[in-house]
């Protein structure tokens, strides 16, 4: 009691830590005045898009179904180590500085057995589970299964969804049909990402020069968010992924029209916007149908059919994608002045000072790339 | 023949920066460690304000990559190892019964390299920007040459950081095996002695590996070599198994000295032996081989397949086991006991609930698909930081409680010391057990910004709250720390009725420590000199017991290292050599300035007289 009065005792100090505790309120309310022009609730209708806690596949319901049983048992340990903590501590400790006898005990080898023993049990029981569901989720699909197959390869700052079943590359969304294997081959154009969407697997992570694998596969119909979990520089937090799992005819439909080439207006401002286009955005989007072939940035020949860009962080409306041509930078954390094309290295998308004409001729444009 | 006094002739700062006494040297880890802790907490709150609310615009995404890096670096490399450094310094010699380390300049050497490798990570914030990728500097994001000298820091940092905890590994290793007091078995060494040994010989094989990834970095950064470039035939994943198979049992080189100091603190404070002491220490050696074969652990989706994946599952498992021994020994210990809840013990069994709970977790995460959700998420923050902090962190404070006494001759207030741990622990708790929930709901980890509807805005905000709540409780520390200088009680030789050879003598300590060598009978010698058990195994108090021992006439004079200015000059050398590396080519001019000075500094001290008299 008389040291706490150090601290709030005299009124001066009462005032520095007033002013404290103001400053941190401040700063508090600094942190909630963000601005992002994201709004998951357009796509998605459930709270917790991207918890692991309510899988909507199989794999990620083993997955859970394990994590359910050990933490039982975590549990059990749990409440029975801290009630022996607590009840030694409650029975044992000194009243009113009043010493009580203490039989000066060393140990005793028979129960310390028992306590090294009873863990290696228990743990040698959940190792079963635990390897054979590790090698159930680790197998490749069975041909019988007519997996859908995708190639995912990560980039600094977005995901690219290759369709070779169908012939067309999509960026940031991927489409999967409901009760069918999807089986995921993946790599990375630059440094370690990992593909994650909570609800319907693990991670895995995609490194440079390997292949790696995932298995997803979804029960219900439904929008299910996922990100890179693996640090990847400096925009790794807007490195996300929104996957639409649809009946297998709006996917067969979705995705014959993915297929298809784009075509380019020839009047208007969309016109106007294709010249803008093929001087500058050729360098690094494609749009299949026509000659803009790099694949250095998001293929772009169906951008309108998607909710998001810039790696699924911002929504696909015409006031967003207006900002993003002013000036990219502003709307994702992104290094385009670190660009070294050669080396495979894209940093992000540079501010090319587009006119204000320019910008609204690309957006009419990009409106057509449905 | 005089007897042998306590006066210490050399005053000011320039004793301080020759000084080769392991007390002084440990002081100087105890304070720097705790700057740095200052340094790595304020990074902290600036983490948790940035992710308080959805899309935060505190700091930017450059910012807060520097930000995280730079928290996990300071705080395993500049204050949990250091901090335990200082507690091995001071007390390991004393402990065992000896006047300093083996040998004292290399310990001088060790500090002097800790504190300006401290230094040169930390310059890097005002020259261009702190490292950003990391402080596990995943390549090839690590290579990745982007800020031109960013990860060069990190990597010459880590380099000579790792050299000074290389140098202060051997020197414990020898002062352990050759500098015990007569009758000092092995196993009559205090607990805390044995951690130290067994975190010297985790340090002595697991830096080597980091050594080699961390100038294969600089390497690949600046001279152009191809070691983890995949379109060159190089391999990413190289980098991963080398910083792991240090990174784990770097794991237990921070909690292990906190395991040893609980080791020392519950059995003075139930005033009953340790339980199972062979068994205690026994699993700490357990611990630190296993250690050595869980890393990949931490690379359960990079792709190792499912046959390594397994493996490395079952022996992650089975590091639980000497760990749970532990826990189960130290309940054992305070069972029974009269249990006295002074401040060390709060945090000594503080340290135990929470580490029970990081204990857990852990063994969670050796469930490989379920890791496979968890990894690389805040499920995986939490359980660091109820290892690392509700661990290591609740233990070295035990410590500081415990030895500040000793140390400074004056009691911290218990009434404040109270106060900090309550509320210490109770930020604790708001700041980290809510981690665990985002990371099961898909939060991952590192990223800078979070948006609105994945659910993460509730379990976030109170995370903040808990970080400035502990802030608070760190304020209440420092308090308590700066008004003993005025208002501690005087402590005494002995003021917990300790069971220790530290015990014995005066508070601080002799310059020698000891003015005669103690003969030691038994393990807890001190206490056995004190009191002896009746029939029935209870402790019955000596008449007289555990008086001073004074020199005698034909004591041997006492020997203490000489003052050496030479340490300090041979880590400012390499601290040139770093500094020069990172500006390659240009730079070479000053590494090579450096090189000489590093001879010109080892070479006065080889031509340096060993000892002096103290008498």
């Amino acid at each position: 009691m008389g040291e706490s009065r150090v601290i709030f005792g005299s009124r001066r100090r009462r005032r520095v830590v007033i002013v404290l505790l103001l400053i941190a309120a401040a700063l508090l309310l600094a942190a909630c005045s963000g601005g992002d022009p994201t709004n998951l609730a357009r796509v998605v209708d459930r709270a917790k898009p991207q918890s692991t806690l309510d899988p909507k596949g199989p794999n990620a319901a083993k997955i859970d179904d394990l994590y359910l049983m050990v933490i039982i048992v975590a549990a059990a340990v749990f409440v029975l180590v801290q009630g022996a903590l607590l009840v030694a501590i409650f029975k044992f400790r000194q009243r009113k500085g009043q010493e009580r006898p203490v039989r000066q005990m060393h140990g005793n080898m028979r129960l310390e057995l028992v306590w090294t023993i009873i863990p290696v049990v228990i743990l040698a029981i959940i190792a079963v589970p635990t390897l054979s569901t590790l090698f159930d989720l680790r197998s490749a699909p069975d041909p019988s299964e007519n997996a859908l197959q995708i190639e995912v390869t990560g980039h600094q700052w977005w995901w690219e969804f290759s369709y070779p079943e169908y012939g067309f590359t999509t960026a940031g969304e991927l489409h999967i049909p409901v009760d069918r294997p999807v089986y995921l081959t993946m790599t990375s154009a630059d440094v370690i990402h990992s593909f994650w969407v909570p609800p319907l697997n693990g991670k895995r992570d995609v490194v440079p020069g390997r292949i790696s694998n995932l298995l997803l596969q979804a029960d219900d119909p439904g929008v299910y968010t996922g990100q890179c979990a693996e640090f990847c520089g400096l925009a790794h937090a807007d490195m996300r992924i929104r996957l639409f799992a649809e009946t297998p005819a709006d996917f067969e439909s979705w995705a014959l029209a993915q297929a298809q080439p784009a075509v380019i207006p020839t009047t208007g401002p969309a016109a106007a916007g294709w010249e803008t286009f093929s001087t500058i955005c050729i360098a690094c989007h494609a749009v299949e149908g026509t000659n803009a072939q790099i694949r250095i940035a998001p293929d772009l020949t169906h951008l309108a059919s998607r909710t998001s860009f810039a790696g699924a962080t911002i929504d696909n409306t015409p006031e967003n994608l207006k900002a993003w041509l002013h000036d990219p930078s502003a709307l994702k954390p992104m290094r385009p002045d670190l660009n070294k094309p050669s080396q495979g290295r894209i940093m992000g998308m540079p501010n090319f000072h587009l006119t204000d004409q320019q910008i609204d001729d690309l957006i009419a444009l990009l409106e057509t790339f449905q | 023949m005089t007897t042998p006094t306590h006066h210490n002739p050399h005053k000011g700062v320039w004793s301080w920066l020759t000084t080769t006494d392991h007390k002084r040297i440990g002081l100087l880890y105890g304070v720097s460690a705790l700057v740095f802790f200052l340094i790595g907490g304020s990074e902290a709150l600036l983490i948790r304000l940035q992710l308080a609310a959805p899309d935060g615009t505190i700091l930017s995404a450059d910012a807060y990559n520097q930000m995280f890096t730079m928290h996990a670096t300071t705080m395993v490399f500049l204050v949990i190892m250091p901090a335990a450094a200082a507690f091995t310094n001071y007390f390991l010699p004393i402990l065992i019964g000896a006047r300093d380390v083996a040998f004292p300049r290399l310990n001088a050497l060790s500090y002097w390299i800790y504190i300006f490798g401290g230094l040169f990570l930390t310059i890097s914030f005002f020259v261009g920007g702190a490292p950003d990728g990391g402080w596990f500097g995943y390549a090839p994001l690590s290579t990745q040459v982007t800020e031109i000298v960013r990860m060069d820091y990190w990597a010459l940092g880590v380099q000579i950081l790792g050299l000074a905890s290389l140098l202060s590994a051997i020197n414990f290793i020898t002062t352990i095996f050759t500098m015990r007091a007569p009758g000092m078995t092995m196993m009559r060494m205090p607990v805390f002695a044995w951690m130290a040994l067994v975190v010297a010989f985790l340090l002595l094989f697991s830096l080597p590996m980091i050594a080699v990834g961390l100038f294969e970095v600089f390497l690949d950064r600046n001279l152009g070599t191809l070691f983890f470039n995949a379109a060159a035939g190089g391999t990413p994943l190289l980098w991963q198994h080398l910083f792991w198979l240090f990174g784990h049992p770097e794991v237990y080189i921070l909690i292990l000295p906190a395991m040893g100091i609980v080791s020392e603190v519950l059995p003075v404070f139930s005033r009953k032996p340790l339980f199972g002491r062979s068994f205690v220490i026994f699993s700490g050696i357990a611990i630190g081989f296993m250690g050595f074969g869980v890393w990949a652990h931490h690379m359960f989706v990079a792709g190792l397949g499912p046959v390594a994946e397994a493996t490395f599952a079952l022996t992650t498992m089975f590091i639980a086991v000497p760990t749970g021994v532990k826990i189960f020994n130290w309940i054992g210990t305070i069972w029974g006991g009269s249990l006295r809840m002074k401040t060390p013990m709060l945090f000594s069994l503080g340290f135990i609930a929470m580490f029970v709970i990081g204990g857990l977790s852990g063994v969670t995460h050796s469930i490989v698909p379920a890791d496979t959700q968890q990894t690389d998420t805040y499920y995986i923050v939490a359980h660091i930081h109820y290892v690392l902090f509700g661990g290591a962190v609740f233990g070295l404070f035990s410590g500081i409680y415990y030895w500040w006494p000793k140390v400074t001759g004056k009691l911290l207030s218990e009434g404040l010391g109270k106060l900090h741990f309550w509320v210490m622990f109770v930020g604790f708790n708001l700041a980290f057990a809510p981690m665990h929930i985002l990371g099961l709901e898909g939060m991952p980890r590192r990223t800078y910004r979070y948006p609105k509807g994945l659910g993460f805005e509730f379990w976030n905000f109170i995370s903040t709250v808990g970080a400035m709540t502990i802030a608070v409780s760190i304020l209440v520390f420092l308090i308590n720390a700066w008004r003993t200088r005025t208002h501690g009680e005087i402590a005494g030789n002995d003021p917990w009725d300790g069971r220790t050879l530290e015990w014995t003598i005066s508070s601080p300590p002799p310059e020698h420590n000891f003015d005669v060598v103690p003969v030691v009978h038994s393990e807890d010698d001190f206490w056995h000199r004190k009191y002896t058990e009746d029939a029935d195994g209870n402790a019955v108090a000596i008449p007289g017991g555990g008086a001073p021992l004074v020199a005698g006439p034909d004591d041997p004079p006492i020997h203490l290292p000489s003052p050496s200015f030479y340490p300090l000059l041979a880590a400012f050398g390499m601290f040139l050599v770093v500094l020069g590396l990172v500006y390659v080519p240009v730079g070479l001019i000053l590494a090579g300035i450096g090189v000489v000075t590093v001879v010109w500094g080892f070479f006065g001290w080889s031509m340096e007289p060993l000892t002096r008299e103290a008498h």
